[in-house]
């Protein structure tokens, strides 16, 4: 009896210890989800947990990202709240594969990527939380090479507060 | 379970924008509580948008989506009346499925 209640401890502290990226893994491997979001789903944890831009581009494959005017970042240029950005990329590159926010002084940078399908547009919006004033990249993968755009917002009202 | 998403997909000429509002905490992991202990990081992880069993867009998110994430895209290949079926899955595992028409 003793040693079955161990063994469920056991089982306990395993299900704990492992995290999000890897639980999502073993859906995949269980075949709760379907094999075509596991391939695209695959989380570059690395990059998310990347504190710096050089780690997080890396991460990303992108290396040293090219300046493009083809690519627009909307997004106010003063944002009272911190916690609720909006912001807007859109990309006028030919074969625009994925579009990525980065905010520079967020103690991680990759906020969001997006991978986009030969039907999507590669226009795409979301609300990210900035924690003081920051230069924000969009980073798009097109034809097989990176190309990047900065936008400063500045933030009077820092969303990551404590 | 979380609630429900409001998902709003409407035609203008042969693009459709999808615009999606989900219920989500998106904790960060980096605030603390009244005692001072670390709030564990609760986010959102991925986003699929499907029409028509084909996916149409993917997205990966950090913590830094806002709580309560909102996502608009834009695609085309589809025609009034078709189902968008937008599915999330966070870092815990947990995952919710909603479908909207388009108008």
């Amino acid at each position: 009896m003793r040693e079955v209640e161990q063994a469920g401890i056991g089982r306990r502290r395993f299900l704990e210890t492992t995290g999000g990226a890897t639980l999502l893994g073993m859906l995949v491997a269980a075949g709760i989800l379907k094999p075509s979001w596991g391939r695209a789903a695959d989380w570059n944890k690395a990059a998310f947990e990347a504190r710096t831009m050089k780690e997080a581009l890396d991460a990303l494959g992108a290396g040293a990202p090219a300046d493009s005017k083809d690519i627009a970042v909307t997004a106010p240029d003063i944002a009272e709240n911190g916690a609720v950005v909006p912001i807007t990329a859109t990309s006028n590159l030919p074969d625009t594969e994925s579009i990525a926010f980065l905010v520079e002084a967020n103690p991680n940078m990759l906020a969001a990527s997006f991978l986009l399908t030969p039907a999507s547009l590669p226009v795409v919006s979301t609300r990210v939380k900035m924690a003081r004033t920051s230069n924000v990249s969009v980073l798009v993968k097109a034809g097989g090479r990176f190309y990047v755009a900065t936008k400063e917002i500045k933030v009077t009202l820092g969303g990551c507060g404590g | 379970m979380a609630d429900p998403m409001k998902i709003r997909a409407s035609l203008q000429g042969d693009v459709v924008e999808v615009k999606v509002l989900m219920s989500h905490e998106m904790e960060t992991g980096q605030r603390k509580d009244a005692s001072g202990a670390i709030v564990p990081a609760h986010f959102i992880s991925s986003v699929q948008a499907e029409c028509n069993g084909k996916a149409v867009l993917t997205a990966h998110w950090g913590p830094a989506v806002s709580k309560n994430p909102y996502l608009a895209f834009k695609f085309k290949g589809a025609a009034k009346g078709d189902k968008v079926k937008v599915t999330w899955v966070d870092n815990k595992g947990e995952t919710r499925t909603d479908e909207g028409t388009i108008a």
